[in-house]
């Protein structure tokens, strides 16, 4: 396993670094552009001084290549830099730029990374905890009333999308209500019992939403493999052995089971990063999402590549992982 | 009681004194403002839209600005120069601007002269990628006289001079702060773009780009007891129709921007009883623009060039039916409400200038459209859709993304299809259709298509640059890079002699005529379809005072003014 | 599992009374015959519902804007005047024809990719790594370029509609696989070493026939989840890629593309919203169920029962 693991890192390498070229071709090939914001009464002369301000008229492979020294030589050591203290030449280094902010990209992902994980990461936690019981006792209980409803639920939760439940509650409690804030306070400050309620009230609204979507796929997926798994063979030899059903369940056919679950999990954590883009821009959320949305209207390239390598890179990280775990929770698959 | 009040607030800068005195700076706690786009930067010069020009107003501010019923008044000047008062030189190359005495940047220090001439040459500076760069066309030089007076000359005359510092994009940035933001360097200075000292009634105090600003009233501001709020927060992102129920219906907002959403929508929310919609018109059209030229594909590079006469729409009867099918009050009713008015010019603002030499437009007429393409021989095939010698009267009709776009799309494809012509609507992601991407075929400049709609204004009061968009030099060809404003592809040797006739005039009802006549005669052609005077529509919570709508300039302009209702 | 695998009782006269006992397991599923129908139904209305139902889903009557349900306008107008009932009609059929289209080239995509990944293990690495690409690539700026590239020659070909429905389906169908796929490869890993596979590849039983007969129904579970979820995607993205310009016209209803519009009139005009939505949840719930009874009659170990 461990071997495999080193094989599977240095492969990744080459990987990744082939993907963030795929990632700026698309970028550049796509045909939005940053001046396409501004106001019609900036003539085209203007936007073109712009374009090339921005340094839009270097050949693709020069700016591909700045990108890369930027991103992978200049951000570590300014990350080294700054976290001891040390100095490496004279401290003069082009940072990946936004074009629209004309700020270091990856300050403003920083800046965004905490309210992406308390919102999206709570919902995606949510939405484990519900998903799998439902999933076991859908399971077990097949075609029960509890199935059925189950079903029902969680058919419903993923067919409607999330810009419709989004909305749907911001009307029941935001506009009818009045209980929830439909507009989530960036600039709030958790410092004290009543503020820390207020940054649950706000964050309720899009955890929600974002749960029962996920919660829906997730508890298809469980129920299927436990239903799998529950007329296994070996599930009979552990009965008969006399063991608690419980322990059955719980222990040896859940295990069994988490196969499929784990891996949605593991394609579900890297979006926890990339945020719920649409949720995230319904409730005003500064999360990753609306940052990366925000960019891709703006044909900010800097602030999308950058994002988006990062997304690529937590892909490959947890893709790993859930390749490692099913080696942990079937002993039997063996890889090398 | 109330003298001593002032007099000593003065002197400790709004110190807190028991009295409830009404002139007492920031006395009515916080502003909420919301705009669906979020700023990105607060340097309006490296902005990416109004959003950043607009907040951006709160600090940074011109020598003058447009006020709401578009008439230039002074900000940082102590006057508007005029030929008459001497500060515009009789040959129309230079005016001179005298800045209000006494007048401090947040920090404290004065502003003098040579912080006019630095901003100039900031925005001037070729590899700066400023923005505002039009307002300074054909400036030579910009010098200070003293420490208040500045003198800009033009190397051509100039009969409407008040581009550079006049109206919020081209603002006064602080030399002392921006010094070393010149050219290439601009971009780098973050903390100067996200921070600009300015002399506006607020400073910024937090900005988390892309999302949100605060700001605090400016200490420094030079009127007495403005403003009246203390703290400002500028939030951003979402969407127009939730940006209107934050202010309309549940109250968590005083003002949002820009709503354009379907009118029933936000009289439902009006209905709500916590704020009211606030609109006022400037000079937007929403236009059908009418290609001349042969968008087919199969042309290749050559498709969409003059080389090329549109197959069917060079005809004058064919756009003139088009035009007539038309019943734009539906129109108006369906997607603006009381933000649109029918309009039958390119020009409709400000009143002086517009025309009434066309409103035959504004009533539709589908029997006259139908005679028209009947006489000039075009006759309904076998499914109704009109032809002659093989060519169908069949249109590919363009347009951005937006809910309301694309409802008058559906309104015009069934008026059209009443009088034989046949649409495919299309449209396209914003930031492609205005992007102006060379390599994408569906921007607007390209024009790959028969008809396409969109809005179009100008900045201020004067359209000789704007009318100036249709003469034949400004046709987008690929020998300009597509780079070029005459969308329609209209060439005509009489409107280009008024165009240029106009750079020379400097009498006012000349200048009236000219555009006039240069509208009626586009119009007279059939190259433009204009459809809707479009007003722009913001919301205010009804316990907001002071809010006084602007076209012409940043919406808020006299935000210094706007106060809490008790 | 071992069932499979024994002589006699499969093997003999498999190829008559297969699919049958598939049908008539089938049939014994109450949930799978339920789903069936309402599915029947709702194919046979929206796709025969024109012929009784002649309204113009694009005729403007603005006269009769934002109404109510009325016997004129059964499930009222929009705020343009169209008849929803008629537009929710012809949005069904697209909205039906995407969602399978793109759902069964995902699962073919996915499930063929799944399958080749987990069992081979050459074709693991290169696969997978195929598959992370897939799943980093940035969506809009990715759709933004295969408009550009694609759409002029497609409408050239096919004309503006089929044109579209191709490039629709196929844009859905590749940038949705990798999860099925991923899934797919997770349980194969599983599978093949357990004992019944071994069994098969040491009596020298061919690797395809191994996968087609012994992995495949294995796997099925949870590509029937997939095949559900896949669907109610595929409307889903449908409706944003409209919203791209990359879709249909806009003059083109489809169920995505009615949810959409009429989420902000769903307090004006309720009916909007709730039955292009019930459209779309009725039937990703009944394609659910019939993938419950199908992946139940498929399962050797219940068919028996």
């Amino acid at each position: 396993m461990l071997r495999y693991t080193i094989r599977r890192t240095l492969v990744a390498v080459p990987t990744l670094l082939f993907i963030s070229f795929i990632i700026f071709a698309i970028l550049d090939l796509a045909p939005n552009d940053p001046t396409g914001n501004l106001p019609l009464t900036i003539p085209p002369d203007v936007r073109e001084q712009i374009r090339a301000g921005l340094g839009l008229d270097e050949p693709f492979h020069i700016r591909y290549l700045l990108w890369c020294k930027q991103f992978f030589v200049n951000e570590p050591l300014n990350i080294l830099e700054q976290s001891f203290g040390w100095q490496f030449g004279d401290g003069e280094r082009l940072r990946v730029t936004s074009w629209a902010t004309r700020s270091p990209v990856v300050d403003l992902i920083v800046e965004r990374t905490p309210q992406t994980l308390w919102v999206v990461g709570m919902s995606y936690v949510v939405a484990i905890l519900i998903a799998i019981p439902i999933g076991v006792i859908s399971a077990y209980r097949q075609y029960s009333w509890f199935d059925q409803f189950g079903t029902f639920f969680s058919m419903l939760g993923f067919s409607v999308p999330t810009f419709f439940t989004g909305l749907l509650f911001i009307i029941i409690f935001s506009v009818w209500l009045g209980w929830l804030p439909s507009i989530y306070d960036t600039t709030l400050v958790v410092d004290d019992w009543s503020s820390f309620a207020q940054q649950m009230k706000q964050m309720a609204m899009p955890v929600m939403v974002l749960a029962l979507f996920n919660a829906a796929q997730l508890s298809r997926f469980m129920r299927a493999s436990m239903l799998d798994n529950l007329n296994q063979d070996y599930v009979r030899t552990a009965r008969a052995k006399g063991l608690k059903e419980r322990t059955v369940v719980l222990i040896h056919v859940l295990r069994n089971s988490l196969i499929p679950v784990v891996t949605v999990i593991a394609l579900g954590v890297p979006q926890i990063f990339g945020g719920a883009i649409i949720t995230e821009q319904i409730f005003r959320v500064n999360g990753l999402g609306q940052l990366l949305i925000i960019g891709i209207q703006g044909a900010d390239i800097p602030l999308v590549q950058t994002l988006t390598f990062i997304f690529a890179v937590l892909i490959v990280f947890f893709n790993l992982i859930a390749d490692i775990l099913y080696g942990i929770l079937d002993p039997r698959i063996r890889y090398d | 009681m109330l003298k001593r009040t002032k007099l000593l607030s003065t002197i400790a800068a709004g110190a807190m004194l028991a009295t409830p005195a009404m002139a007492e700076r920031g006395a009515d706690g916080q502003l909420n403002i919301l705009y669906w786009q979020a700023p990105s930067i607060q340097n309006p010069y490296l902005s990416g839209g109004t959003k950043d020009i607009e907040s951006s107003s709160l600090v940074l501010e011109p020598l003058a600005y447009y006020d709401k019923d578009g008439e230039i008044v002074p900000a940082l000047a102590a006057e508007i120069p005029t030929v008459e008062n001497g500060g515009i030189s009789e040959d129309l190359t230079s005016i001179t601007w005298k800045l209000k005495s006494g007048v401090v940047w947040s920090d404290g220090t004065p502003l003098t002269a040579a912080d006019v001439v630095f901003s100039g040459e900031y925005c001037m500076h070729p590899e700066g990628g400023c923005n505002a760069a039009s307002n300074f066309t054909d400036v030579a030089s910009i010098e200070a006289l003293d420490d208040l007076t500045v003198k800009i000359t033009f190397g051509v005359a100039k009969p409407f001079p008040y581009g550079p510092f006049v109206g919020t994009t081209a603002p006064i940035i602080q030399k002392a702060q921006f010094a070393n933001c010149m050219g290439a360097k601009a971009p780098e200075c973050t903390a100067e773009n996200f921070g600009p000292i300015g002399t506006g009634p607020f400073k910024v105090v937090d900005f988390k780009a892309n999302d949100v600003v605060q700001y605090a009233m400016n200490e420094n501001y030079r009127e007495e007891g403005k403003p009246h709020f203390s703290t400002v927060l500028f939030k951003g992102g979402g969407d127009a129709a939730s940006a209107a129920r934050a202010v309309l219906e549940t109250g968590e907002f005083d003002y949002a921007w820009n709503l354009q959403v379907e009118p029933e929508i936000l009289i439902q929310m009006e209905a709500a009883g916590k704020g009211e919609i606030v609109n006022s018109f400037g000079t937007s059209v929403e236009r059908l623009m009418v290609n001349f030229t042969d968008p087919s594909s199969t042309l290749g590079e050559e498709r969409g060039t003059v080389d090329h006469p549109h197959p069917f729409l060079t005809d004058p009867a064919v756009r003139r039916a088009l035009s007539l099918a038309i019943d734009r009050q539906i129109l108006v009713d369906a997607g603006y409400g009381k933000a649109g008015q029918v309009t039958c010019n390119v020009l409709p603002a400000p009143t002086a200038y517009a025309s009434t030499a066309n409103d035959w437009c504004k009533t539709q007429d589908i029997e006259a459209a139908n005679k028209l393409l009947d006489e000039a021989g075009w006759v309904p095939g076998s499914d109704g859709v009109r032809e002659k010698d093989g060519v169908r009267l069949s249109i590919l009709y363009q347009t951005s993304t937006n809910s309301v776009r694309q409802g008058t799309q559906a309104f015009i494809k069934q008026m059209w299809s009443d009088i034989g012509v046949e649409t495919e609507l299309r449209n396209i992601d914003a930031s492609v259709f205005f992007g102006g991407d060379q390599s994408s075929p569906d921007t607007f400049q390209k024009f790959f298509a028969d008809i396409e709609m969109y809005t179009n204004n100008f900045d201020g009061t004067d359209p000789e640059k704007y009318m100036a968009r249709w003469i034949c030099k400004e046709i987008p060809s690929p020998a300009n890079q597509w780079l070029g404003n005459n969308m329609p592809r209209f060439c005509d040797a009489e409107y280009d002699r008024m165009s240029l006739e106009m750079g020379k005039t400097a009498e006012p009802a000349d200048r009236i005529r000219l555009a006039k006549a240069m509208n009626d005669l586009l119009i007279e052609q059939g190259a433009i379809i204009p459809l809707i005077h479009r007003g722009d529509v913001s919301a205010r919570a009804l316990s907001l005072g002071g809010v006084k709508m602007n076209s012409w300039d940043s919406e808020l302009w006299n935000i210094e003014d706007w106060h809490r209702l008790k | 599992m071992t069932d499979l695998a024994k002589p006699g009782e499969e093997t003999i006269g498999a190829h008559r009374s297969l699919w049958m006992d598939v049908w008539v397991q089938f049939r014994a599923h109450r949930g799978a015959l339920v789903g069936a129908a309402v599915f029947a139904i709702i194919t046979l209305v929206v796709f025969l519902g024109p012929i009784f139902y002649t309204t113009d889903p694009g005729y403007l009557d603005y006269r009769a804007k934002n109404l109510g349900p009325s016997l004129a306008h059964p499930m009222g107008t929009d705020n343009l005047g169209r008849d929803m009932f008629a537009q929710v009609l012809a949005g069904g059929q697209v909205s039906l024809a995407v969602g399978f289209a793109a759902m069964l080239i995902s699962l073919v995509l996915g499930t063929l990719i799944g399958m080749l990944a987990g069992f081979f293990k050459a074709l693991d690495g290169p696969l997978m790594r195929l598959t992370d690409l897939f799943l980093a690539l940035p969506l809009l700026p990715l759709l933004l370029v295969i408009i550009l590239v694609f759409r002029d020659t497609l409408r050239l070909t096919f004309g503006p509609e089929t044109g579209i429905f191709i490039l629709i389906v196929t844009v859905i169908g590749i940038t949705s696989w990798m999860q099925t796929a991923r899934i797919v490869r997770g349980d194969v890993l599983a599978l093949k070493e357990r004992e019944f596979v071994l069994a098969a590849r040491s009596i020298g039983t061919r690797p395809t026939k191994i996968l087609s007969r012994h992995i495949l129904p294995n796997v099925l579970s949870p590509i029937m989840v997939s095949a559900t979820l896949g669907i109610a995607n595929a409307i889903i993205t449908e409706s944003a890629l409209s919203f791209l310009g990359l879709g249909f016209p806009s003059d083109f209803p489809t169920w995505g593309r009615l949810l959409f519009d009429g989420a902000n009139f769903m307090t004006l005009t309720p009916s909007r919203v709730i039955w292009p939505g019930l459209a779309i949840s009725l039937t990703v719930l009944s394609v659910n169920f019939m993938g419950d009874g199908l992946r139940d009659a498929l399962d050797p170990r219940i068919r028996g029962r």
